[in-house]
């Protein structure tokens, strides 16, 4: 009985890890080998310099960096502006707060694919068409960051009262029992919330192909796009050197962190 | 405390007044960020969907239901929608039922599930464009799969290019993706369903088949709805996936509707006629989330 649960789990397994497998060994093939009949599970001849090229015909680093500093304002932004909102819409009473939430939530109706259209003419007339402020900006304050707003406002609304009534007691004001006592039990909401916004700005695609027009000024999904020949045909090796490149650091950083990040995951998705 | 010493004299910062300022300083960047960037422009896309607009021809009348009236001739729309019903629907349908079954694997006590949960989970974290140009790469005709089949003797179709395949190809490359998601989700809530209730149905003599259906389901039934919602509107979002895979083709058959939409807007310039297919989005968007929050309060059965 066992043994059949864990051949049928191998056998489901394998779409799920053999594109990976793929995507490395295809990275290090030269090109003659990559269509080989029949198909080699390990390359019969090494060619490490798909990884020079990729670098030779995309400024990579740079597009690189795009990607890693967009990602990291957007979680940081989302993190703060998030909780924030998050906190005043379950702590605190003020005049309105029920239907603020409302117009908020609004946000969750409206993904960024509906706006597109005004978002570029509004970006292009604030002159930032191929900046990255659009890729901060729309992904900070749309619908990604309401449902950052939502999930961080259910985990405060279940926290116990008592501990802030005892800091009020005290004379803190509401900035810092945020800042001192609410938030840091609010980590593990915090890390699901970082988990996928910065899952989400980095497989940003739609709105880089919008609005951005130059190679330098490439986030990573774009640019992986761009390894074809002269007559348009992918440099497959090339293109899978670049995808290993793209994929692996989230991949080990997954795999060292994966309970934190599955457990924070499941434990926040669930109190929708 | 300044109001218990001097209870006659009430300073003019009560604590409400405090909590007031509070409460609109914390949500501010939010509330603004959200109505200038979200809510702003959804009231845009409705003004310029009254309008002709060339980018082009630098163009810009208003031209009242005009657009809604190409909407309802336009002859490639059915088949859009075909196309957009088509993926929602199968991977739907799909991306539930392989995530409710490895969650049910992964609930059983085995040495070294967690492995087998982190592989199933992984493709999640891998980039979106990265994993969909590799299995662009498997899926060539000349490619992984193909060469594979061969080797067992079956000469397989060019999976991007005719049309039924294209659309297979699209769905399941989505669903190795992101089954995951859905999966974690069920095999917690899988974890939260009282151990009691089994052992009184085994008392019983209830098949597994039976605890499956009449304990396992109803007591997740929150979940499953709740992902259904995401699963299904996350599916109205797509477009790297066909703009890598298949752009849209052969023909118009994986031409879903964000994909159509961009190519009007922003391949043929079309903003007005783009922004009156943003408009019908937006629509089905909100459609599909009212009517399953209102199931959610027919059919659930539990609710903690």
């Amino acid at each position: 009985m066992q043994i059949a649960l864990y051949g049928l789990m191998c056998v489901l397994l394998i779409p799920f890890v053999f594109p990976t497998w793929w995507m490395l060994t295809s990275s290090v093939k030269p090109i003659s080998d990559i269509f080989a009949f029949p198909p080699d599970l390990w390359p019969r001849r090494f060619d490490w310099t798909t990884y020079a090229k990729v670098f030779e015909l995309q400024p990579f680093g740079q597009q690189y960096w795009n990607s890693a500093y967009i990602a990291a304002i957007v979680t940081a932004g989302t993190m703060i502006f998030s909780s924030m909102a998050g906190y005043a819409f379950a702590r605190i009473k003020f005049p309105g707060s029920n239907f603020l939430f409302t117009v908020v939530l609004l946000g969750l109706l409206i993904p960024s694919e509906v706006t597109i259209v005004p978002l570029f003419q509004m970006f292009l007339g604030w002159g930032m068409i191929n900046t990255h402020w659009p890729l901060i900006l729309v992904p900070i304050f749309g619908a990604p960051s309401v449902f950052a707003t939502f999930v961080m406002r259910q985990f405060f609304i279940a926290l116990p009262g008592e501990l802030e009534e005892a800091a009020r007691v005290d004379g803190l004001g509401r900035f810092k029992i945020f800042w001192i006592i609410a938030l840091p039990l609010a980590k593990p909401a915090l890390g699901a919330v970082a988990i996928f916004t910065f899952l989400h700005s980095w497989n940003l695609y739609l709105e880089p192909i919008v609005f951005i027009s130059s190679r330098n000024m490439f986030t990573l999904p774009q640019a992986l796009t761009q390894f074809t020949d002269a007559y348009g045909g992918a440099m497959w090796n090339i293109q899978m050197a670049a995808a290993t490149m793209t994929a692996l650091p989230v991949l080990a950083v997954f795999i060292i962190a994966q309970k934190q990040f599955v457990e924070g995951l499941a434990h926040t998705g669930l109190k929708g | 405390m300044t109001t218990a010493t001097t209870p006659r004299k009430r300073p003019f910062w009560t604590i409400e007044r405090r909590d007031a300022i509070a409460g609109y300083t914390f949500v501010a960047p939010q509330l603004i960020g959200t109505v200038v960037f979200v809510l702003i422009p959804l009231g845009l896309v409705f003004w310029y969907s009254l309008h002709e607009w060339n980018v082009l021809a630098n163009s810009f009348n208003f031209v009242g239901d005009a657009n809604y009236q190409l909407l309802l001739r336009d002859p490639q729309l059915p088949r859009v929608l075909t196309a957009s019903a088509i993926f929602s629907a199968g991977l739907a349908v799909l991306n539930m039922s392989l995530a409710l079954l490895l969650a049910v694997l992964l609930d059983q006590k085995l040495r070294g599930i967690v492995v087998f949960r982190t592989l199933f989970f992984s493709p999640v974290v891998v980039s979106l464009v990265a994993w969909t140009i590799v299995w662009s790469f498997l899926l060539q005709n000349n490619g992984g799969i193909n060469g594979f089949l061969q080797m067992i003797g079956i000469q397989g179709p060019n999976w991007l290019r005719e049309p039924g395949t294209a659309m297979v190809s699209v769905i399941v490359v989505q669903v190795f993706k992101n089954v995951g998601l859905n999966m974690i989700l069920f095999l917690a809530a899988l974890q939260g369903v009282p151990k009691e209730l089994y052992e009184a149905a085994r008392v019983d003599g209830a098949s597994a088949w039976k605890q499956f259906r009449r304990i396992t389901v109803p007591m997740i039934s929150p979940t499953i709805l709740l992902t259904s919602i995401i699963t299904i509107v996350g599916s109205l979002q797509v477009f790297a996936q066909i703009a890598v895979l298949t752009q849209g083709g052969p023909g118009v058959s994986t031409t879903v509707l964000v994909y159509y939409l961009y190519q009007q807007a922003f391949q043929f310039h079309y903003f007005g006629y783009g922004s009156t297919l943003s408009i019908l989005l937006f629509l089905i968007v909100a459609v599909l989330t009212f009517v399953q929050w209102q199931l959610r309060k027919r059919i659930v059965f539990y609710e903690n």
